[in-house]
């Protein structure tokens, strides 16, 4: 046995506590640390979420905001609408067709920007611009380009001799054309990601890698779509997901370039429950409407965290 | 398989030369090691022969054409990488493919390449996992079959054993020896290692400062350097150099030994103070200085502990050493060599 004074492991703590007491302050701590985080997400997420699912089976209107419950009857409505069917196809074709522009804007200007040029890194900071411009002002822009009257597109075509002042396309008035615009501008602002995401991609593959491709007898084309696009594969699909989501649920360069139109042909589900739901006071149908989003996006998220996981290297 | 032949290759990345003309000639089936410190060009040269970079000046000939403008794909040459450059999301079936696929070779024959690879090579077994898959040992053996696969005119290897452990590279070594033996495919094998450079190499170019110093056998690079940069890079402890009559002699550790265990023929004598010494099993590492020359520098005798006891040379004490002449080389100020003797 050891003589002498008895030194206890709370003697040398330095609160002078028992370390049950400290454990419980550092909960504490802890707690108070992340709750702003957690209040956050509940209050500006959770809140307004749950409130839309409620809404959504209610017959909630601003004229009527009575909590009456109607199970699905709002959902069975929306999808017997064909303005709604259109708008459902819309928000595809709108998502998927800028989604793709996109990429394949990023994947060229990527290709180009590893290239070392005179005044690489000015091009590479100014490339980030059309994702930096606000919205508002970059739509604005756009709108003028499409215009009817002082389209710059059309005086230049005409310009060119490529079409004549009668030919000149109603851009933003004619259904299919209108599309194509709010798609173009969509993959504009996009695309700077998709360059950032395949930049980040192709410079992670390793030099000796490409180098044996370039050995081994692979051209250009080979080169990329054997070996470049496969690696950087999940990577991509990472910066697609976050594409998707943002375009799926977006409605401001609708809002802002076409409101819609013409005819709805330009309509997207985040517009249209906007419209019915906040314009028209139709509060129930309107979160119908924006809660269709979810299950097709939890089933599009879910798809390709799967195909990335299979991809992973 | 051929023969490649390099004259007076200078490559330049601005105005510093990597490569500041080299004029090799490798025969139709050698192993040739090129054999320098890290960045000395060695790597860089063998990049212009495969033509992953292109030559500032000179030729290069693979079989008897001059193939200076030829794309890679076209010089039929294959290379295998210092971390191999496998395709990370091709099984080991596809990685050994690639080259035939580039190639559009037909699927039967593909098939049977495959085979005779992966049997040669012995990775029949790992032919569907993938690099990742793989341990270090066996990722090297895939590379060697990828660049075996299309029957290359000549096999260029970069460090492809620097990746691998002290152990698996020993055993390595033998292989690719054996293997390249086999197959007699034109290899040049660029390393730092020299151990790896005199158990592999036919023949070896030593490089320094992107230029040839010295090419020829292993035993002709040991026993008869070219120059001072040839004596002290080879060998390990290197050379000793020591300056007399406005030159240099050299000898090497093992060749300097106690003055009593020379016993005939003509020798130069050093009174030897002993410094330190080191057991190393199967040799003893005596470090010193010797009479009448500069006292800070280290001199290394290399001896065998069998014959010499260790209190036969105490640390702090002088001791009769000598050298046979026959193993003293002489060099000029430039450090060029002038003769034996």
């Amino acid at each position: 046995m050891a003589s002498g004074p008895v030194v206890t492991e709370a003697d040398f703590h330095p609160w002078s506590q028992s370390p049950d007491q400290c454990h419980g302050r550092r909960d504490v701590l802890g707690s108070i640390l992340v709750a702003p985080a957690i209040l956050y997400v509940l209050l500006l997420v959770g809140v307004p979420f749950l409130l839309a699912v409620y809404y959504s089976v209610s017959a909630f209107t601003i004229y009527d905001p009575s909590w009456r419950f109607v199970g699905l009857a709002n959902f069975e409505q929306i999808v017997q609408n064909p303005v709604f069917l259109q708008t459902l196809g819309n928000t595809f074709i709108f998502t998927f067709g800028s989604q793709f522009l996109g990429l394949i804007l990023g994947k060229f200007g990527a290709l180009l920007l590893l290239r070392p040029f005179p005044g690489r890194k000015i091009v590479r900071a100014l490339i980030i611009l059309p994702w930096a411009v606000p919205v508002a002002l970059a739509t604005v822009a756009w709108q003028w380009m499409f215009d009817s009257l002082y389209s710059v597109i059309n005086w230049t075509l005409i310009a060119l001799d490529i079409i004549t002042r009668s030919q000149a396309p109603n851009w933003l008035g004619t259904p299919g054309l209108a599309m194509l615009c709010v798609i173009v501008v969509n993959a504009w602002r996009f695309f700077p990601f998709a360059i950032v995401i395949f930049l980040a991609g192709i410079t992670a593959i390793p030099q000796d890698v490409l180098d044996a491709a370039t050995v081994d007898g692979a051209g250009f084309w080979r080169r990329n779509y054997q070996i470049i696009v496969p690696m950087i594969l999940p990577i991509v699909a990472i910066g697609l997901i976050f594409g998707i989501v943002f375009t799926f649920t977006d409605l401001s360069i609708v809002f802002l370039m076409t409101m819609g139109g013409p005819v709805g042909a330009t309509s997207v589900l985040g517009f249209e429950g906007f419209q019915v739901g906040i314009v028209s006071g139709d509060v129930s149908h309107g979160a119908a409407i924006s809660l269709f989003m979810l299950p097709v996006l939890f089933v599009v998220v879910i798809f390709m965290l799967r195909f990335i996981r299979r991809r992973e290297i | 398989m051929a023969a490649v032949l390099t004259r007076n290759i200078i490559k330049k990345f601005g105005e510093v030369p990597a490569v500041n003309g080299i004029s090799l000639t490798v025969p139709d089936g050698e192993f040739m090691v090129l054999l320098g410190p890290s960045g000395c060009g060695k790597t860089t040269f063998l990049r212009i022969i495969c033509g992953l970079e292109k030559q500032t000046s000179g030729d290069l000939l693979i079989g008897g054409d001059v193939v200076n403008d030829i794309p890679p794909r076209a010089r039929g040459v294959a290379m295998m990488f210092q971390s191999y450059g496998l395709y990370p999301h091709y099984t080991v079936r596809k990685n050994i493919a690639f080259p035939l696929r580039t190639q559009r070779v037909p699927n039967a024959v593909v098939e049977k390449k495959i085979e005779w690879a992966s049997q040669l090579l012995g990775i029949g077994h790992l032919l569907e996992r993938r690099p990742r898959q793989l341990s270090g040992g066996e990722r090297q053996r895939v590379a060697l079959a990828r660049a075996l696969v299309r029957e290359p005119t000549a096999l260029l290897l970069d460090e492809p054993l620097s990746n691998l452990d002290a152990k698996l590279r020993a055993s390595a070594r033998l292989e690719i020896k054996q293997f390249q033996q086999r197959v007699g495919v034109t290899t040049i094998y660029v390393t730092h290692d020299q151990v790896e450079a005199m158990g592999m190499g036919d023949r070896i170019a030593v490089i320094h400062h992107g230029q040839v110093r010295q090419v020829g056998t292993p035993t002709e690079i040991y026993d008869d350097p070219a120059d001072r940069f040839v004596a002290t890079f080879v060998g390990t402890p290197p050379m000793n150099l020591v300056e007399r009559n406005g030159g240099f002699i050299g000898f090497r550790p093992e060749n300097f030994l106690p003055r009593d265990m020379i016993d005939d023929g003509a020798v130069t004598e050093f009174s030897f103070r002993v410094d330190r010494s080191e057991y190393l099993g199967s040799e003893r590492i005596v470090y010193g200085a010797i009479e009448g020359f500069d006292p800070t520098q280290v001199i290394t005798a290399k001896l065998p502990p069998a014959h010499v006891a260790e209190e036969s040379i105490r640390p702090g004490e002088w001791h009769p050493f000598a050298v046979r002449n026959s193993a003293v080389c002489h060099f000029d100020r430039d450090g060029k060599r002038t003769g034996r003797h």
